[in-house]
């Protein structure tokens, strides 16, 4: 029974630490694309890469503050946006996925050549870029803290606690947008945007800002993991992540504003619960070693994520926090 | 849909003209509109006296297909023009053309005396055209209210940084509500207001199209067939909205194939076959056209057949059947006999 509260405690760390505020940045970014928009960037985790890098490059290559790192990061991550916008988003909502996916593992790519090794020193990744950010917090981050069961290192817990301001803040700013007029054309542009056009709005603009604003949110999200982490390494940044920010929209409930950060943190929670839990059970000798060896459980925890989904879409399709009426109307 | 051959007939259509335009109030704008049209010359091309749109030399090629040439068209200002056609007579691509949904190979168009070649789609509508779609394109995620409030032009909430303020957009908000709730009663959708779009019927989809267009007060309204798929009582009431717009000063513009509902509303009548306008006139003129007539019917459809020909014709007819039965063997040759003898 303790193991169990302790597995459980250990999840709740997972669910609220600064891998959880990672995703939920990036699948807020993705729920306004996708969830109100209706555009399909399958590219996210590039957006998210390209924050984390603005800081490490410029920090630890260049030399330069915190501070210019990040507005580097939140540029390189409009610039982004736009090169990837401008020629796609005229077209079908098709093209802007297939350029993203692609523009996603090629950055990556890019980042771990041999060639990028003077800016990004390819796969070895950069560190060290985040002790102007830690010495910011108002306790000693040499500290451990005792918090809900669980410890956190002082620094772990400065970014987390950043981190949990940014989606606070972020969504804050979804809610405001959505509720407005500005919302309201975003939303008729998921629904069919020649309407849209007829009525004389330009559908592009939005668009664009919609991608825009959505890749900010990811280089957000890229920024806190790098942080978080303390370094830069172009695999951390797999695509196979903004497949679990969908996922974690998808769980929370799409055009939702708190849809992606509770279904992030449950999705953390579930991988972490899952992992600590089948962990525990194969030491004590529950589950008989024969059926699941301690090496499984890192798959079999993905696995559990994908069963849950698909449970998830067959008896909530519309998530945590959908509405099921609206959901429904798609199928007619 | 073949055109009733005899002018002065549809006593029905006008007993429906009578019962939706109280004489005293509706019938006035619709005689201003006819009155200005009655000395224009049935001709195709011919100048109206006050046109709204001024359509020159427009052509649109798809391959080798010519789906629009129209050499010349105005279209009167105040009145309702009908658009009729086959199937495939481009009604809908001059539609597209007209407001930049399709750009054309060739010709001007103009609207007020400002051209419109080169615009975007939105920027047409801004300028007072708007249109509604052949298929209903309700915003089915939407509610019926916010589908009314997205039609109204000019919102200051519409712009990212202000959207954010909810202050500088309430007041408008307000008020586009409330003229929202006026066109809602008026269509009869007002209580469906926080209904999703996408649970309504097709013809409440249709009026909540029609509805949304007006929202942006447009000056002229482009309908892509208003009635198509829409029961006998609601497509009265359509009418009566359509007629509605005219009253309003609005210049109408639709395409439809039901001719009992062209000859009641329309001031004038377009007929386009195979890209290019083949006759214009009042919609009493049109029944009697031989162009049209020949375009919905086939030029030959009522000349008499030579007694050589109807022979031919059978004997190919008798050939094809003995063909069949040898193909087809013993099962279908008797299922043949069988309805033969019922």
């Amino acid at each position: 029974m303790a193991e169990l509260i302790d597995a459980l405690a250990v999840a709740l760390k997972a669910g609220l630490g600064f891998q959880a505020i990672f995703l939920a940045l990036l699948a807020i970014g993705i729920n306004l694309q996708f969830g109100y928009t209706g555009l399909l960037n399958f590219g996210q985790i590039a957006f998210a890469m390209l924050g984390g890098y603005g800081i490490a490059i410029s920090v630890s290559q260049w030399g330069l503050n915190f501070w210019v790192g990040v507005a580097v990061g939140i540029l390189a991550a409009v610039v982004l946006a736009l090169l990837l916008g401008l020629p796609t988003l005229r077209l079908r909502a098709d093209y802007l996925a297939i350029a993203t996916i692609a523009a996603a593992e090629g950055l990556r790519l890019l980042f771990r050549s041999v060639s990028a090794t003077p800016v990004t020193n390819a796969t070895r990744g950069l560190a060290g870029f985040n002790n102007e950010f830690v010495a910011l917090a108002p306790w000693d981050t040499a500290r451990r803290y005792s918090l809900l069961g669980t410890r956190w290192s002082g620094a772990e817990l400065w970014v987390t606690a950043v981190g949990w301001v940014l989606v606070a803040l972020a969504c804050l700013l979804i809610w405001l947008l959505v509720r407005s007029p500005w919302g309201r054309v975003v939303k008729s542009i998921r629904e069919d945007e020649d309407a849209v056009r007829a009525l004389g709005k330009n559908v592009y603009v939005y668009k664009m800002q919609a991608l825009v604003l959505g890749g900010i949110l990811g280089a957000l999200g890229g920024m806190i993991y790098a942080l978080g982490t303390g370094s830069a390494i172009p695999d951390q940044y797999q695509n196979a992540n903004t497949f679990l920010a969908y996922a974690a929209l998808i769980l929370g409930g799409a055009a939702r504003v708190l849809g992606p950060v509770v279904g992030a943190m449950l999705m953390y929670f579930i991988i972490q619960f899952a992992d600590t839990g089948l962990r525990t059970l194969i030491t004590n000798g529950v589950i008989p070693e024969g059926l699941l060896s301690a090496t499984d459980v890192a798959q079999i925890r993905f696995v559990l994520i994908g069963l849950g989904l698909i449970l998830l879409l067959v008896f909530r399709p519309q998530g945590i926090f959908g509405d099921r009426r609206e959901v429904m109307l798609d199928a007619r | 849909m073949p055109a009733d051959p005899t002018p002065g007939e549809p006593a029905s259509a006008g007993a429906h003209a009578a019962s939706l335009d109280p004489a005293a109030s509706g019938g006035a704008p619709r005689l201003v509109a006819r009155a200005a049209l009655r000395d224009v010359p049935w001709e195709v091309g011919v100048a109206k006296p006050d046109p709204a749109i001024v359509v020159d030399g427009v052509t649109r090629t798809f391959g080798g297909l010519t789906a629009v040439s129209v050499d010349h068209l105005e279209v009167q200002r105040g009145g309702i023009t009908g658009l009729i056609g086959p199937n495939g007579a481009g009604k809908t691509t001059l539609f597209n053309l007209l407001t930049g949904f399709d750009q054309p190979n060739s010709g001007t168009w103009s609207f007020d005396g400002r051209p419109l070649g080169k615009l975007a789609p939105h920027q047409v509508a801004r300028l007072g055209v708007v249109r509604t779609f052949q298929l209903t394109k309700a915003l089915s995620r939407l509610t019926v209210l916010q589908n009314m409030l997205l039609g109204a032009q000019g919102q200051r909430g519409e712009s990212f940084w202000r959207a954010l303020v909810p202050g500088t957009w309430r007041t408008q908000e307000r008020q586009n509500t409330e003229k929202a709730m006026e066109l809602l009663t008026r269509f009869k959708l007002d209580r469906k207001k926080d209904d999703f779009a996408g649970t309504l019927s097709g013809g409440q989809r249709k009026l909540l199209e029609m509805a949304r267009a007006l929202m942006s007060d447009p000056k002229v309204v482009m309908l892509d067939e208003p009635m198509a798929g829409v029961n006998p009582a609601l497509t009265q009431s359509l009418l009566g909205h359509v007629k509605d717009l005219r009253e309003q000063g609005m210049t109408v513009v639709f395409v439809e194939h039901d001719m009992d509902v062209v000859r009641d509303i329309s001031d004038w009548v377009v007929v386009m076959a195979a890209g290019e306008v083949i006759a214009e006139g009042p919609p009493e003129s049109i029944s009697q056209n031989q162009a049209v007539v020949d375009a919905y019917l086939g030029a030959h459809h009522d000349a008499p057949l030579t007694v050589e020909e109807e022979d031919r014709v059978l004997a190919e007819a008798e050939r094809s059947i003995a063909r069949q039965e040898h193909a087809d063997g013993e099962v279908i040759g008797s299922d043949t006999r069988r309805e033969e003898d019922r």
